[in-house]
């Protein structure tokens, strides 16, 4: 049951995010690239789930691979993509 | 505690769905952008609180990771920008990919009277989808960096192989989904590598926006086959959100080149080098003292950047000179094609860095409908956007693709380094038109040389 649940959200995501971005100006296109792209990066939630397991080398040692990856993904994406927008200014500001 | 946690985790999503809604337009992005990573923070400190975690490890991998990605978000020149989202990206996929494998590497084999089927296939669907991601964006990373050669890669076979090592991939997949073992999984993490690898290297320079855009929605949609691998909803949603965003650029990128995916992925285009075709007439250069005198009688003047533009570093020239020529008198607009450059909106970010107010940044159809009022467009590094064979040649691989008619202009400068044809290989007819003159060179001088000729 809780397997239909999950991709029941799941569909149900996939129209939100098809209707959420309809008319984007091309201006914007790089900075929504780079801002989705960090929200990617929560598959970090998992990493942590994977890199704190108290038992088991080798899937610790992929969790920490993973979580150090998604932590670049997340950080880095997020900070860029806020410097990018920053330098998008109206005349005379 | 485990109610808690996922209360926040409907919060991270919601704020997910503001900020990506928000993302969309220019008053609200930069909110937009802090909504979302503020959904990202709850997100991570409550699995922070989540039971049964020893914390070394995790500390460790976060302190590392935020390192790293401050450095890099702060150091990178805009015009870089296009490989460092190809290298978080990647990041990404990678990243989901190994979530995948620790779940399996956690219970050593999957026995299927504890493990479900369901979760099987989960797992092997992140690792191929990560995978995939992972070396598609390091390819595209190293094309777009320039440390790999931009032109197509394109062998005999080279379908069949791709085709092949996709259907292995299945098979293999079956067989780790139906024994357990460890092995078909390796062998399901190399070829999904490979597959990646594969798919990227027989895509052109030129199609790079569709390729960015398409393996970010890629890197969304191995985040949520992870989060169905430790059935987990954020994970879902908002990977879910960012892979039916992605699709969406995607599309608007192929509409822009009035080809479909399936066309750019598997074409080839821009393999075969060196169009046969016979231009009639010659292209004529023109001194930048000649243009000069031109461009102070233009009442109207419209720059068309290109990816010429990016690899000169011309974008702070060219805004000089659009300043210039407005205290001239002159109508200044920059008209921006949809795939001008090398990722989505590469050009805005580009001129964006250098001040340019977004007022006067253009998008294509606004252009074309106020072209024969202007007095000269000038092309810096722009090529295939700017090619009229894309409406008058129904021969040309471009045919149909709609592009910014400065044809129609009075006067044309195409600010090129030299004579040869454009990145597609394409014979671009607009340097042949009457009304078109060349202007030879590296485009950050020729900008600052025609800036210093109005100051004197």
């Amino acid at each position: 049951m809780e397997l239909i649940l999950l991709i029941f959200v799941f569909v149900m995501a996939a129209f939100l995010g098809f209707e959420l971005i309809q008319k984007v100006p091309s201006q914007l296109h790089t900075p929504l690239m780079s801002g989705s792209n960090a929200i990617s990066g929560i598959t970090m939630v998992g990493a942590i789930l994977a890199a704190g397991a108290i038992e088991g080398s080798l899937g610790k040692w992929l969790g920490l691979a993973a979580l150090i990856l998604a932590t670049i993904n997340v950080v880095g994406g997020y900070l860029v993509t806020d410097r990018m927008l920053g330098m998008f200014k109206k005349r005379g500001k | 505690m485990e109610s808690l946690i996922n209360i926040s985790y409907i919060v991270a999503s919601v704020l997910f769905i503001f900020g990506i809604k928000m993302l969309g337009s220019a008053d609200t992005a930069r909110r937009g952008n802090q909504l979302s990573s503020l959904g990202m923070l709850i997100a991570v400190a409550v699995t922070l609180m989540a039971s049964g975690l020893s914390y070394t490890w995790i500390i460790a991998g976060l302190l590392i990771g935020s390192a790293i990605g401050v450095v890099a978000a702060k150091r990178v020149q805009m015009t870089g920008m296009p490989e460092l989202v190809a290298l978080f990206n990647g990041f990404g996929g990678l990243a989901s990919l190994l979530v995948g494998w620790a779940e399996f590497a956690k219970e050593g084999n999957f026995d299927h009277s504890e493990y479900p089927v369901f979760t099987a296939c989960a797992v092997v669907f992140a690792i191929l989808v990560g995978g995939i991601t992972f070396t598609g964006s390091m390819i595209a990373y190293l094309k777009l960096s320039g440390k790999m050669g931009g032109s197509a890669t394109v062998f005999p076979g080279q379908k069949v192989i791709n085709a092949l090592v996709f259907i292995a991939l299945l098979v293999m997949g079956a067989i780790f989904v139906s024994t357990g073992a460890a092995w078909a999984l390796y062998v399901v993490i190399g070829l999904a590598l490979a597959l990646g690898i594969l798919g990227v290297i027989p895509i052109g320079g030129g199609d790079m926006p569709v390729v960015i855009s398409f393996l970010n929605s890629f890197s969304g949609i191995a985040a949520s086959a992870a989060g169905f691998v430790i059935l987990n909803n954020v994970l879902i949603v908002a990977g879910c959100l960012v892979g039916a965003s992605g699709i969406i650029l995607t599309v608007i990128m192929c509409k822009a080149m009035n080809r479909t995916l399936g066309n750019v992925l598997f074409g080839g285009f821009g393999a075969t080098s060196g169009s046969t075709q016979e231009v009639e007439g010659e292209m004529k250069p023109i001194s930048t003292e000649d243009a000069f005198y031109v461009l102070e009688a233009a009442e109207s003047v419209i720059f068309v950047p290109g990816y010429g533009m990016a690899v000169a570093q011309a974008q702070h020239a060219v805004k000089e000179l659009g300043e210039i020529l407005e205290n001239n008198g002159a109508e200044v607009r920059f008209a921006i094609h949809p795939v001008a450059g090398r990722m989505p909106g590469h050009m805005n970010v580009l001129l964006a860095e250098a001040d340019v107010p977004y007022e006067q940044l253009c998008e294509m159809d606004d252009v074309n409908a106020i072209m024969e009022t202007v007095d000269v467009a000038i092309v810096i590094g722009a090529n295939d956007v700017v090619n009229p064979a894309a409406g008058d040649d129904p021969s040309s691989p471009i045919y149909g693709m709609p592009i910014i008619n400065v044809h129609q202009a009075r006067t044309v400068f195409a600010l090129k380094r030299g004579q040869g044809a454009g990145f597609s290989g394409l014979v671009n007819t607009l340097f042949f038109r009457d009304n078109t003159r060349m202007i030879y060179g590296d485009a950050k001088e020729t900008m600052n040389n025609l800036v210093g000729q109005f100051k004197d």
